[in-house]
């Protein structure tokens, strides 16, 4: 056990290690240096000079490399060429957001899939079983922000029940913050909730033909109750994989819910940067996005083997 | 028995119902659309559907219709590409990797690993970053973000077809590693490929549409589904349909490539027989 969580974390290390050299190579090939590209076309060889010069753009690839990875490694990201403010601080308060969606966009669609991937299995011989997947492809087929849009129309606009954006920090008005993440929450959590019914409804199906749960019903325990006392937990295995994935892709998706609401999480400040052509930025919440996804699947093996002792002794 | 034939010709035929039906579109439009899909016309600015404009028109009077038809090429066009670019490079090295059991075949699938970690939407906003947005840079972000889908399915496919018999007997027969590839291997997994190529479809849609949508994905005035919604947004309170015509056609063609990746499975995952 110790040794496959050892042997799984030096993967962990050793891939946010080579995502962190593609992450960095990718931006120095780029076409014309950082310094130039941050200026712009107008400014004088001399002050690009002197700004390649500031932020040692003018060392071999190597040192530059090592420099960042050492400064990312104690925290530090480095000085933005275009706004001249240390990236760190704003990268985690810009992060603290994004989980805070995420969080609440993955609640949105455990508390959707779990009982309607389980109906749709209990009664996947009725109309209604097949109503809920009906209901999950049609949902999987919606983008995210479409829902976000339609959304900020019904409840924003229209019935004026909820804010159309904008973020409150939680410490500052916890019944605002909460306000203010419901429809952001939803819309992230919808799509992801259609998909992941049908995950559930293929799992549970699959734990119902076990013979353990026959002998539970077999000893009169209604078809609910058998399956939350015997059959839930051997269904989850394969959900949490999905999970998993669907974090990643939570990740990423929360960039363009972030847009559609105006809030200020990593997402707006990735955008934000490429426009503002601030590549050293672009580069640290790209590695910071894509460890992430990494360590979510890192946790995701984890925790098969908690949820799955017979895998533990492989 | 019945509910599982009906269930599984359902999937097919709506799924490829509604493929079908982007595709005429996307046809028709190189011969016909109503109007010229990228004239601006003041004089008919946010016209209600109807007349003369089937989905009335725009904020700058340009035909919603005609735009819609147009669209449906640029989501098929990157469709295409990015799942061709998939197929093409990720299903040799599922291969490759599946039917060397040594470090070639670990090395493969590490590499593998390491690219899913880069989804569809930041590798196309790191390629916007670096060569500047536009419907290329999405449709090769989408591609490579796709490939490692590819190899997983080639490997597990070739795996699969590598402990059969035939193999076996092929083996023995002194035959290459190259021509079991491509007399056994290929030809047993393509059944795999053909019902990932429908569901990475799917999501090569849904992230165009969101890249377009932010800016990353085809310029304008290319008409795209997912920059139509984009503009849509500041008019939506007083025109919705702006948003809903481009949201309905984006959700009818995932949709669609969805359901027909449900059905291409039933028909060649003989694994999932049992479970319906």
């Amino acid at each position: 056990m110790t040794l496959a969580i050892a042997r799984r974390t030096a993967i962990l290390l050793l891939s946010v290690l080579a995502a962190s050299v593609v992450v960095f190579a990718f931006m120095a090939v780029l076409p014309g240096d950082p310094a130039q590209v941050a200026l712009g076309v107008n400014a004088t060889p001399e002050l690009v000079e002197r700004t390649r010069q500031e932020f040692g753009l003018d060392r071999p690839l190597l040192t530059q490399y090592l420099d960042w990875m050492g400064g990312v490694a104690s925290g530090d990201f480095g000085t933005s060429y275009v706004t001249r403010e240390t990236i760190g601080p704003q990268l985690l308060d810009r992060l603290g957001v994004t989980l805070w969606l995420v969080g609440s966009g993955m609640l949105v669609a455990l508390l959707i899939a779990m009982p309607l991937g389980t109906i749709a299995a209990v009664r996947h011989r009725r109309p209604s079983g097949a109503a809920v997947s009906g209901f999950s492809q049609l949902g999987m087929a919606v983008p995210a922000f479409l829902a976000g849009i339609i959304l900020v129309q019904a409840f924003a606009v229209q019935l004026g029940w909820l804010p159309s954006g904008g973020w409150t920090p939680p410490a500052h008005d916890p019944a605002a913050w909460l306000r203010g993440l419901v429809l952001p929450a939803v819309s992230l959590g919808l799509v992801q909730g259609a998909v992941l019914t049908r995950y559930v409804r293929t799992s549970v199906l699959d734990v119902m033909r076990e013979d353990y749960l026959r002998t539970a019903r077999a000893k009169g325990l209604r078809p609910y109750p058998a399956l939350l006392r015997h059959g839930l937990r051997n269904a989850a295995v394969p959900v949490v994989t999905v999970l998993g994935l669907q974090l990643a892709t939570l990740l990423v998706g929360a960039v363009v819910i972030e847009r559609v609401f105006v809030l200020p999480g990593l997402g707006s400040m990735l955008l934000d940067a490429v426009a503002a052509r601030d590549l050293l930025t672009v580069q640290s919440i790209v590695l910071v996005l894509v460890a992430g996804v990494l360590l979510v699947n890192f946790a995701v093996d984890l925790l098969y083997t908690v949820l799955d002792p017979r895998l533990r002794r492989s | 028995m019945t509910t599982a034939v009906r269930t599984r010709n359902t999937s097919l035929v709506v799924g490829a119902v509604l493929v079908g039906l982007v595709v005429v579109t996307a046809l028709v439009s190189f011969a016909w659309t109503p109007h010229d899909p990228l004239l601006v016309d003041a004089a008919v600015r946010l016209r209600g559907p109807g007349g003369d404009y089937l989905l009335g028109t725009d904020k700058f009077g340009r035909d919603i219709a005609s735009q819609l038809m147009v669209g449906a090429r640029t989501t098929l066009y990157v469709g295409v590409v990015a799942v061709g670019i998939a197929a093409v490079v990720g299903t040799p090295l599922g291969i490759l990797a599946g039917m060397s059991r040594n470090w070639l075949g670990e090395l493969v699938m590490r590499v593998n690993d390491l690219v899913l970690a880069f989804p569809a939407l930041l590798l196309a906003i790191m390629f916007g970053a670096v060569y500047g947005a536009s419907t290329l840079t999405a449709m090769i972000a989408i591609g490579i973000a796709t490939v490692p889908s590819f190899a997983r399915i080639a490997r597990s496919g070739t795996l699969q077809v590598m402990g059969t018999e035939y193999v076996l007997a092929a083996r023995a027969a002194g035959r290459s590693r190259r021509w079991i590839a491509g007399r056994h291997v290929l030809p047993n997994i393509s059944g795999l490929l053909l019902v990932q190529s429908s569901v990475s479809f799917a999501i090569a849609v849904l992230a165009e549409a969101a890249l377009s949508f932010l800016g990353f994905g085809t310029r304008p005035p290319t008409p795209s589904w997912g920059r139509m919604l984009q503009e849509s947004q500041e008019l939506l309170a007083v025109e919705p349909r702006l948003a809903l015509v481009p949201g309905a056609a984006i959700a009818i063609a995932v949709l669609g490539f969805n359901l027909l990746g449900d059905g291409l499975r039933d028909r060649f995952d003989p694994r999932l027989e049992a479970r319906r």
